[in-house]
């Protein structure tokens, strides 16, 4: 076998490794393909929906009065429900690993599973019927007690239907994928990590600290990534729960809400004239670029971090 | 503040099944007890029960006692965390934490301990550590690089300082040696000889002329028979048992005619 080599002078390729590496190399460009298609795709189609007659526009008067209260809506959706979303789901994920015995663990972890496998329709539905018509009692109770922080400056929506809703809802959302990636990171933290610091005397919390988190943190962060363009994205369970009027405001707990770019493309394409279209199709764009840019950052911030540690 | 165990009838359980049976021994302050043995005879397992590490493993438990100074670590009150501040260990690999920096990873079990340190003896801490390890002209110019940029042997040092930052009253060594080069081995080797003035050091370890070199006290570990539990063939000092051992079996092992 080896005098064949030496014969032919070239280097020995199998079948097998071609194959796969050509396979693989297929599945990468095919997604940066499809990626490029939908820029592409917003890029041409949006373009003439950021000069259109004024009138096109209304209740604003041009495209950035008019995507402004949305882009807001949009990410303060998107920060309420990671402010809920975070703590549960690191909480969660460390109980599973750390905390729970497997008995409970592995059925824990198959039911939050699920919470990812509902559809967002049904998430819609029951926050504006269920939970909007619960959180009523507390949304009157932040007033009274907390009304001096802008975020709970009221008056007190009466249904319910309020940003902090659907922050709860997203949050709900959120949680199922950020706790199922942060979970195997923790599980994968190496064993002889966790026993130094317990040789150390460390407490159960101390060791996840001193072992656990740093070695997870950037796993912690692709998966608040992965549930942040959940929540970025989400359209029905945001449209079924607010009533959307175009504001930008802190208040988390009136009755005008802005509604958030991928709800009000899901709300208005349907009835909407060309013009119109293309004005929503150019808010998609600027959504891909706002979710662009936050993923740009949390990488940055990881990479930054990271490199303090090994330099 | 270094203290004798006193160990009697341990035998040590992996849910049901028995790894260790029916250990006694004492080991003595300010020397160095090392244990030999065959793979899978146990000693790992011994030595983790001396500071409760074994309990990480679930359905791990021991029956008979062990006594540190007079203390029993197996009571019903005594808490492992507090167990292990006062029983180092280093391990096979040797294991820095990866995100801190040499200067850190010789303060973080300080840092556990106690809430508040002065920046001052925070300083002292790490140098007289370093020192204790062996380590400290090697790396005073670099204390803030990551003690994963380390060479292994260093890294294993760095491990000794770390466990000797908290001033315990025993270091236990589980194959200290096995991931390093000869003149990293002889350099932790010299260390154990230095720290013995101190600390009570035991060790476990495949390579019998390391046990020859660096130990005062032998523990000869085997297996009765395969799938049988582990247990203490012989215990005596090392002079003794690598010239004239009581057992046969203990003879057999050190000259090679078996394990």
């Amino acid at each position: 076998m080896l005098s064949s080599t030496e014969a032919t002078g070239k280097p020995v390729v199998r079948l097998g490794d071609r194959l796969f590496s050509g396979t693989a190399r297929l599945a990468a460009m095919l997604i940066m393909v499809a990626l490029a298609g939908v820029a592409v795709f917003l890029v041409v189609e949006g373009l003439p929906g950021l000069s259109a007659p004024a009138d096109i526009y209304r209740p604003a008067d041009d495209f950035w009065s008019y995507v402004g209260p949305l882009v807001w809506g949009t990410v303060l959706a998107a920060v309420v429900a990671l402010v809920i979303a975070i703590p549960f789901s690191v909480g969660l994920a460390l109980f599973i690993s750390h905390y729970a015995p497997p008995r409970i663990a592995g059925p824990i972890a198959y039911v939050i599973d699920l919470l990812a496998a509902i559809p967002s329709v049904v998430y819609g539905l029951w926050g504006g019927l269920a939970l909007a018509h619960w959180m009523t009692p507390s949304i009157n109770w932040l007033y009274d007690n907390l009304g001096f922080i802008p975020f709970f400056a009221g008056p007190p929506s009466v249904t319910g239907r309020t940003m902090l809703t659907a922050g709860i809802v997203l949050s709900i959302m959120v949680i199922p994928i950020t706790t199922a990636i942060s979970r195997e990171v923790f599980a994968q933290t190496p064993r002889l990590h966790e026993e130094a610091a317990m040789a150390l005397g460390a407490t159960r919390w101390e060791t996840i600290r001193l072992a656990v988190f740093p070695y997870a943190k950037s796993g912690v962060v692709s998966g608040v990534m992965l549930g942040l363009g959940r929540a970025l994205g989400e359209t029905m369970a945001v449209a079924m729960v607010l009533s959307a009027t175009p504001v930008v405001t802190l208040n988390l707990i009136s009755n005008s809400n802005p509604a958030t770019i991928a709800s009000n493309i899901a709300a208005n394409y349907k009835e909407a004239t060309p013009d119109r279209q293309s004005l929503l199709i150019a808010t998609g764009l600027v959504l891909f670029i706002v979710t662009f840019v936050v993923n740009f950052i949390a990488r940055l911030i990881v990479a930054r971090s990271e490199r303090n540690v090994t330099r | 503040m270094a203290k004798s165990i006193d160990v009697s009838d341990l035998d040590i359980y992996y849910g049901d099944f028995k790894a260790v049976e029916g250990v006694n021994m004492t080991i003595r302050a300010k020397a160095v007890t090392a244990f030999i043995g065959p793979s899978g005879c146990g000693k790992s397992t011994f030595l983790r029960a001396l500071n409760r590490m074994h309990e990480v493993i679930p359905g791990a438990r021991v029956e008979g006692k062990v006594i540190v100074s007079g203390q029993s670590l197996y009571e019903p009150g005594i808490d492992p965390v507090a167990v292990r501040r006062q029983i180092g260990m280093v391990f096979q690999r040797p294991n820095p934490f990866p995100t801190m920096s040499i200067y850190e990873n010789v303060l973080a079990g300080m840092r556990l301990n106690s809430k508040k340190i002065s920046k001052s003896d925070a300083d002292a801490i790490v140098e007289r550590s370093l020192q204790g390890a062996n380590l400290w002209t090697e790396v005073k110019d670099r204390l803030s690089k990551p003690g994963m940029g380390l060479s292994g042997g260093q890294q294993q040092r760095l491990c000794i300082a770390r466990a000797i930052a908290v001033s315990p009253e025993v270091l236990l060594m589980d194959e200290p040696c096995s991931a390093l080069d000869p003149i990293s081995t002889s350099a932790i080797e010299d260390l154990i000889h230095e720290l013995k003035s101190e600390y009570t050091i035991v060790i476990v370890t495949h390579n019998m002329q390391q046990a020859a070199r660096v130990s005062d006290d032998t523990g000869f570990f085997n297996l009765k028979a395969t799938g049988e539990p582990g247990h203490l063939v012989e215990f005596n000092p090392t002079n003794k048992m690598f010239t004239n051992p009581d057992e046969e079996s203990t003879e057999a092992y050190i000259s090679g005619r078996f394990g």
